[in-house]
């Protein structure tokens, strides 16, 4: 009688389908953001760095056993005693890997898998069947794809046949029912079209307000072509021989040219270091750009002694990380006080020639780091802060297990007022 | 103790219910609306279609905007850092503030290489690190666009052109200097406190065999010479109020602006803190003629006119058996009260102090001999040490004005005097100045002297300069530069050096000078760091008192004429003082601690007076800018000037303060804001008058605007806002106050069901794991200077809104400090007492405001602050309305410039934004905002944060050093600023902090205002007691009884 029914059956019908999409994208992308937001900071896949390479990573020690490794995750120090693997890794690497006992199973799965693609997708341009390789990756997402598409057709197509079906048993006992409205008159079908046009739009044009001055990606051309990879990488300069104020001041502060030239006063060619290219793909001569530093300098390489450093001028650098300036951010209390490594918030640098920007420096992605970072907290009043130890009632709740560990979010770090003011 | 009992106007004195009528309107002006009542929509002035299309295009426009390109940003770092810098690390500096003989030791704060505000240096004994407003404001006169910027001489035209080297500038320097031809040299300069620079100007003055004078805008020089006729030095000792136990100030506002302000109200207030276990306290008397800041402080006024300030003191002499008999006086209670301070004097032993406002020789011989008599010299005032804050002599400046009207002064050099503005008979000194052929000013500003002058060579501000101080006997301050100099500047001690011949800069010479004296670099550098030297205390001396002048000091006074009808006396604002910082919109903008008036000098008469004048003191009165005119004409001299209804004046005295009425080159904040009220004074022979004695007042029957701020906040009829009483009272009952606090707890909440603090509320308890900040204020030492003010006006980018906003209650200070009369129910007028309360945001642990916000942008912190997130909130305005306190501030208008459009300043529907709005906004001006604290744009609420950019950055030091944070390292602005350590602030969770011992060691006067909300605020007061040994009859039982209706009605 109502026409609602197949209504709601319908939408059911487009809500399952929007679920199994979304479900396949979302431990894909999971992995990844896990990897970088968790292992990055110490571990590459392909090659040893902190710690050891993850590649191959499930033939080597226990780590078959997914729930070993999450043993190991929750707690790598209670773990290695047991295991004699792992400990030889600690003499190897000389320190123990931190823990992160918010992972669960089905993370380490997530990252393990996206581990396992990166393998493979990096393997793959190598082998013959590139072609294979590549649609085998994504296979399972448009398999599902066609076959739900296919079943929302035949669906369809059932609705449609039970409803004529239904007309002509009505018909044929002689129920007079009024002359069916056309689809585009239907108020319903207006209703819903105007619901979910609402819908989208609404929900793009708020997706396009929140990404307004969002710059992820930004890599603008700099004045002089300077590789972080080079430096920061292969040279394995300390991120804070340069941008000394992050140890200490709320800015890191870019390099003024002197300190540039503590270390280009001798060094005056790049040969040994591997080809650079810009971000086009276009090869950039290190030697020449070395020259623009000069230039900058006032520096003459074949007279360095009667340099006079007081005739330098600043090099106008393009700024990438733009905090809005209502945003309080100290860098000292990320770097100095909470041990947070540079390359979660500013990505692989050590492997980016040119520097983008890789975070989104939004607030949701500030606070959701403050959710789940756990403060240097001096549980056994020995290791951690002792700026903490004000904070008695946590230490109760820790002593008598109530709470494990003390989130920057347990001491205020999701308030308004601590980056606000 | 019933809320009548405080007052803060007239209006709510006398018309009640009709001041709660008009306070509840919440426009005091007529809305632009008025043309919509006879006429069509359409035929409006913004017809809703146009509105609509403006909404439509904005929108559109808005979105396009949003949606271009983003701009690219520079980051440009030095070329070479210098190794003592980080940027975005504050750095610290010491140096002194050192403007007309005033001097305070500070610490400047340099933000990337720009000073941005001044601290107290507590290394200093005798300030300990208190300011006053004028130190606070001054690091804004650094970035005064209106400073002289270079050189420059007067041409034909009369115009100023500018000179393009120092070295031409010297040489026609020199060519006048040798052209002089038989005439002389003079260096006029304000009190002098530099011993360098001293040493330099006798070298200038030896070549050139000219003559020094010393003239400070208000003069001491009557004291001086007292001095020099009873103990033959021409100086002045130094005081010590903290050791007296009795404090008789004759006129003397000696806590807001007589001699050295700061020192003094830091020792006054030792005196005034109570210890409840043995209540006791120091005794101030005031005979004063008009209400004063001090005066407001006293435990018992007397007033008197002008002209009797003589007699008062020739009186109190004979009364503690002097020879002298002083004439009768008519009034009745200053006789009693003459008798009364003569026994508590004669009683005090010693333990006593005597301080007079009068620059009238005889008169402070007299005072000279009291404080002989009373044993006070070598006690409370040691002549073992003098006081060179100020050195003027007024026959010597008027000697130099006779030597150059009669063409005898061939070249004068004027450095911080301004008496072509300042002089008694600045006409004379004007056209006298002509006659000179050689005038050089080194005016930091184009002040009314500089403009007269042929040359004018800028000198640095004190932040830019070299220096060193002496305030007193074996006391050194030092300045050092804070900042590169802004502008094409030189130090007048170059200037002088270079015109003598010696080629040396003032910084190489001021280095070897103290490098000699100090003995080793070591030391030198030692002393820049600290800021200050000083030597052991010598022994107390009382010096040699030569009774010699007494007598005819005493038949001088006895003599003397009789005042008219009315009379007048000049005084400083704590805010303005003698005008030389009238250019500092900071300080224009703070309201007068006892007229709450800001942006002019007003004619403050008594209410008898303004009953002669047919003034009603009602509503309309009291709540409309508008103010009824009268003209004042004392000989030649006329004014109109707004008048002020005070109680606690002289009945015959107006009161008119100096050091307003500028001339517009000293920029938009000084110029048009009220009168020049110099020309009133005269010379009585020996020195400047600062009163007259016959003045006629006609009401010219019009009115004038004037912006005062007392009334624009409201508590609703709530009271135990404010609690004050006397000593006698709380010695015979002390627990009043802790009992009220008991019955509301009993009266709100049934004990057996738990804790009353968190279950007598709806809303659940916010909880504080780590640090709870709390702050208590002493009511008792405050004196109301505004000191906090300033320091929180500049720490946290506070706007100036200017006088048209005020008026309008738009200021947008986040501290205020409310001031209420005591007063006896009979007699208004019969003033005993004036309650200085500083209201701030209370950080309330159950705040109203934070549950009435729809966007949820204020909100509870887990360290008790009550947070403001400027960019959430939405200006509905809805927490202000909710707050009891009233201490949250909206931005009605763009008065920082933070927004980005051009022209948001300008909203013409509802009236201009006053000149000083745009001076505060400009690119120079802007550089002394702090970085930490976010510039606020127009529709934001805003408010006292506990200065959180400070707690944040005391945490994060103490993380970084891996230690817990220490007492006494998170400090807010105004307690920092204070000079009487009448703020405590800290972490009320640390038992041992100076905040928990504060309120664990006064049960008894702590409380909280409006306590009966339930806000719990994290503000504590204590309350104030006077000294006297009055018993407020029923005082507690009435506290009993009335806090139950009001626990019901709440």
């Amino acid at each position: 009688m109502s026409p609602h029914k197949p209504t709601t059956k319908k939408l059911t019908l487009l809500f399952f389908l929007v679920f199994v999409f979304s479900e396949i994208q979302l431990s894909a992308q999971d992995g990844k953001a896990l990897f970088q937001q968790k292992c990055a900071v110490c571990h590459n896949i392909f090659k040893p760095m902190t710690g050891p390479e993850l590649m191959g990573m499930e033939q080597r020690g226990p780590w078959a056993d997914h729930n070993k490794l999450l043993e190991w995750v929750h707690n790598p120090a209670a773990f290695m005693e047991k295991d004699p693997y792992t400990a030889g890794l600690k003499a190897q690497y000389g320190i123990v890997m931190t823990p992160f006992p918010e992972l669960t199973l089905k993370d380490i799965d997530a990252i393990v898998s996206y581990i396992d693609a990166e393998v493979a997708a990096k393997n793959a341009p190598k082998a013959p069947t590139e072609g294979e390789a590549t649609a085998k990756s994504s296979n399972n997402a448009v398999f599902f794809g066609i076959i739900s598409l296919i079943m929302a057709v035949v669906a369809l197509i059932l609705w449609q046949v039970n409803s004529n079906l239904k007309k002509l048993s009505e018909d044929s006992e002689g129920i007079v029912k009024p002359k069916p409205v056309p689809f585009y008159k239907n108020k319903t079908y207006i209703a819903i079209f105007a619901i979910l046009l609402f819908i989208l739009a609404g929900y793009y044009i708020t997706k396009g307000g929140i990404g307004l001055g969002r710059t992820i990606g930004y890599e603008p051309v700099q004045p002089i072509f300077y590789s972080h990879k080079v430096h920061a990488g292969i040279n394995q300069i300390n991120c804070l021989y340069c941008h000394g104020g992050a140890w200490e001041s709320k800015q890191a502060s870019i390099p003024s040219v002197n300190v540039c030239m503590n270390c280009h006063k001798s060094i005056n060619t790049y040969e040994k270091g591997p080809e650079l290219f810009d971000a086009d793909g276009k090869k950039v001569d290190g030697t020449a750009e070395i020259q623009k530093l000069y230039s900058y300098a006032g520096f003459d390489p074949n007279n360095a002694n009667s340099w006079d450093p007081s005739k330098a001028k600043p090099i106008e650098w393009t700024k990438i990380h733009n905090l809005p300036d209502h945003v309080f951010f100290s860098h000292e209390q990320h770097v100095r006080v909470g041990n947070v490594q540079c390359q979660t918030c500013h990505g692989e640098i050590t492997s980016m020639n040119e520097v983008k920007q890789f975070a989104e420096l939004s607030m949701g992605w500030c606070i959701n780091c403050h959710r789940e970072t756990k403060v240097n907290f001096n549980y056994d009043d020995t290791k951690g802060n002792k700026f903490y130890s004000i904070y008695e009632k946590f230490h109760e709740d820790i002593k008598s297990g109530k709470m494990d560990s003390v989130t920057v979010k347990d001491i205020g770090g999701l308030e308004c007022q601590k980056c606000h003011y | 103790m019933s809320e009548k009992k405080y007052w803060q106007g007239f209006g709510e004195l006398n018309e009640p219910e009709k001041l709660q009528k008009h306070r509840q309107n919440e426009f005091q002006e007529d809305l632009p609306f008025g043309d919509l009542e006879d006429k069509g929509l359409l035929d409006a002035k913004a017809p809703r279609r146009d509105f609509l299309k403006y909404l439509g295009f904005s929108t559109a426009a808005a979105t396009i905007a949003a949606s271009c390109k983003m701009p690219v940003i520079k980051a440009i770092p030095y070329a070479n850092k210098p190794d003592d810098i980080v940027p975005g690390v504050a750095k610290y500096y010491a140096t002194t503030y050192v403007q007309d003989g005033d001097v305070v030791p500070v610490v400047a704060k340099v933000r990337d290489g720009r000073p941005i505000k001044v601290e107290g240096n507590e290394l200093c004994s005798f300030t300990k690190g208190g300011t006053s407003a004028r130190t606070q404001a001054s690091v804004l006169d650094l970035y005064d666009m209106y400073r002289n910027r270079y050189p420059s001489r007067k041409v034909q035209s009369g115009k100023f052109e500018e000179i393009p080297t120092f070295e031409q500038l010297d040489k026609m320097i020199g060519d006048a200097l040798t052209g002089l031809g038989g005439t002389s040299v003079a260096l006029l300069t304000s009190t002098l406190v530099s011993p360098s620079s001293q040493e330099i100007i006798d070298a200038f003055l030896k070549k050139y065999n000219g003559t020094h004078v010393q003239y400070d805008g208000v003069s001491y020089s009557g004291m001086l010479e007292a001095n020099q006729a009873t103990f033959g030095k021409k100086e002045i000792p130094q005081y010590n109020f903290d050791k007296a136990n009795l404090i008789i100030s004759l006129g003397a506002d000696f806590l807001a602006t007589w001699l050295s302000p700061v020192e003094f109200a830091h020792q006054y207030a030792k005196g005034r803190r109570i210890d409840e276990k043995n209540p006791a306290m120091s005794k101030h008397y005031q005979f004063e003629s008009y209400l004063s800041t001090t005066g407001s402080s006293a435990d018992e006024r007397f007033t008197h006119r002008p002209s009797e300030t003589g007699t008062v003191a020739l009186a109190l002499y004979a009364a503690l058996g002097g020879n002298a008999s002083a004439p009768a006086l008519a009034d009745e209670k200053l006789k009693n009260g003459i008798a009364k301070v003569a026994n508590d004097l004669k009683a005090a032993n010693g333990k006593a102090l005597v301080v007079c406002g009068s620059n009238d020789v005889n008169v402070q011989v007299i005072v000279n001999a009291i404080n002989n008599l009373i044993g006070a010299y070598g006690n409370t005032i040691d002549w073992s040490v003098s006081l060179n804050y100020r050195k003027g002599i007024d026959k010597d400046m008027r000697d130099l004005v006779d030597k150059m009207d009669a063409g005898q002064v061939g070249a004068i050099f004027i450095y911080g005097a301004n008496p072509a503005y300042d002089y008694y008979d600045a006409e004379r000194f004007k056209s006298a100045l002509k006659k000179v052929k050689l005038s050089v000013s080194f005016g930091e500003k184009m002040d009314e002297t500089t403009q007269l002058c042929n040359y004018v060579v800028p000198t640095h501000h004190y932040l830019e300069s070299w220096g060193d101080a002496s305030p007193k006997t074996g006391c050194t301050a030092f300045i050092q530069p804070t900042i590169y100099p802004l502008f094409k500047t030189r130090p007048y001690q170059t200037s002088l050096m270079a015109w003598s011949g010696n080629n040396t800069t003032y910084e190489d010479y001021f280095k070897n000078y103290w490098t000699q004296k100090l003995g080793s670099t070591v030391a030198y550098e030692k002393a820049l760091q600290d800021g200050i030297i000083e030597s052991a205390s010598a022994a107390s001396s009382a010096g040699s008192f030569n009774d010699a002048a007494i007598s005819n000091s005493a038949s001088v006074i006895s003599s003397a004429k009789k005042g008219g009808k009315n009379e007048l006396v000049l005084y400083q604002k704590v805010s303005i003082g003698t005008g030389s910082q009238a250019g500092n919109p900071w300080l224009q903008e703070l309201p007068d601690p006892v007229s709450k008036a800001t942006w002019d000098n007003y004619a403050m008469i008594s209410m008898a007076m303004a009953k002669d004048l047919g003034i009603k003191l009602d509503v309309n009165y009291e709540y409309f800018p508008e103010k009824p005119v009268i003209k004042i004409s004392a000989g030649k001299t006329e004014m109109e000037l707004p008048v002020l209804v005070i109680p606690g004046m002289n009945a015959n005295t107006i009161a008119v303060a100096v050091g307003y009425g500028r001339n517009e080159k000293l920029g938009k904040a000084a110029a048009g804001v009220g009168k020049n009220t110099y020309p009133f004074a005269s010379f009585d022979g020996n020195n400047i008058s600062y009163s007259v004695a016959d003045v006629s007042v006609t009401d010219q029957h019009k009115t004038y605007k004037l912006a005062r701020t007392q009334l624009h906040n409201t508590y609703e009829n709530r009271f135990e806002v404010v609690r004050e009483t006397t000593l006698a009272t709380f010695k015979k009952d002390p627990e009043v106050i802790p009992e009220y606090r008991e019955e509301l707890a009993k009266e709100f909440y049934d004990q057996s069901k738990g804790n009353y603090r968190s279950n007598a509320t709806l809303y659940p308890e916010h909880a504080q794991p780590g640090i709870k900040w709390g702050m208590s204020i002493d009511m008792n030492v405050c004196i109301g200077c505004g000191a906090c003010v300033v320091a929180c006006n500049a720490e946290n980018n506070i706007p100036v809104v200017g006088k048209h906003e005020v008026m309008r209650a738009h200021e947008m200070h986040w501290m205020r400090i409310d001031r209420y009369f005591v007063s006896s129910p009979e007699n208004p007028d019969d003033l005993k007492s004036v309650v200085f309360q500083p209201m701030l945001c209370q950080h309330c642990d159950n705040a109203p405001c934070e549950n009435v916000c729809p966007v949820s942008a204020t909100s509870h912190s887990a360290e008790g602050l009550n947070m403001m997130a400027y960019n959430r909130c939405v200006g509905t305005r809805y927490c202000a309305n909710n707050c009891p306190y009233k201490v949250r501030r909206f931005n009605w208008a763009d008065y920082n410039g933070a927004d980005s459009f051009p022209n948001n300043q300008n909203f013409t529907g509802v009236g201009e934004l006053d000149p000083v709005v745009s001076q505060m906004n400009d690119d120079l001006t802007r550089m002394v905002l702090n970085p930490d604290v976010t510039v606020r744009s127009r529709g934001v609420m805003e408010k006292c944060t506990f200065c959180v950019q400070r707690l944040q950055s005391a945490k994060l030091d103490a993380k970084a050093e891996n230690r817990p944070l220490r007492d006494g390292e998170a400090r807010t602005a105004c307690q920092m600023a204070c000079p009487t350590e009448a703020i405590v602030f800290g972490n009320v969770h640390d038992t041992e902090s100076q905040i928990s011992k504060e309120r664990e060691v006064h049960p008894q006067r702590m409380y909280y205002v409006i306590e009966q909300l339930h806000t719990l605020p994290n503000v504590s007061y204590l309350a104030k007691v006077r000294n006297t040994n009055e018993i407020v009859e029923g005082h507690h039982d009435e506290a009993k009884k009335e806090a139950i209706p009001s626990a019901h009605n709440s």
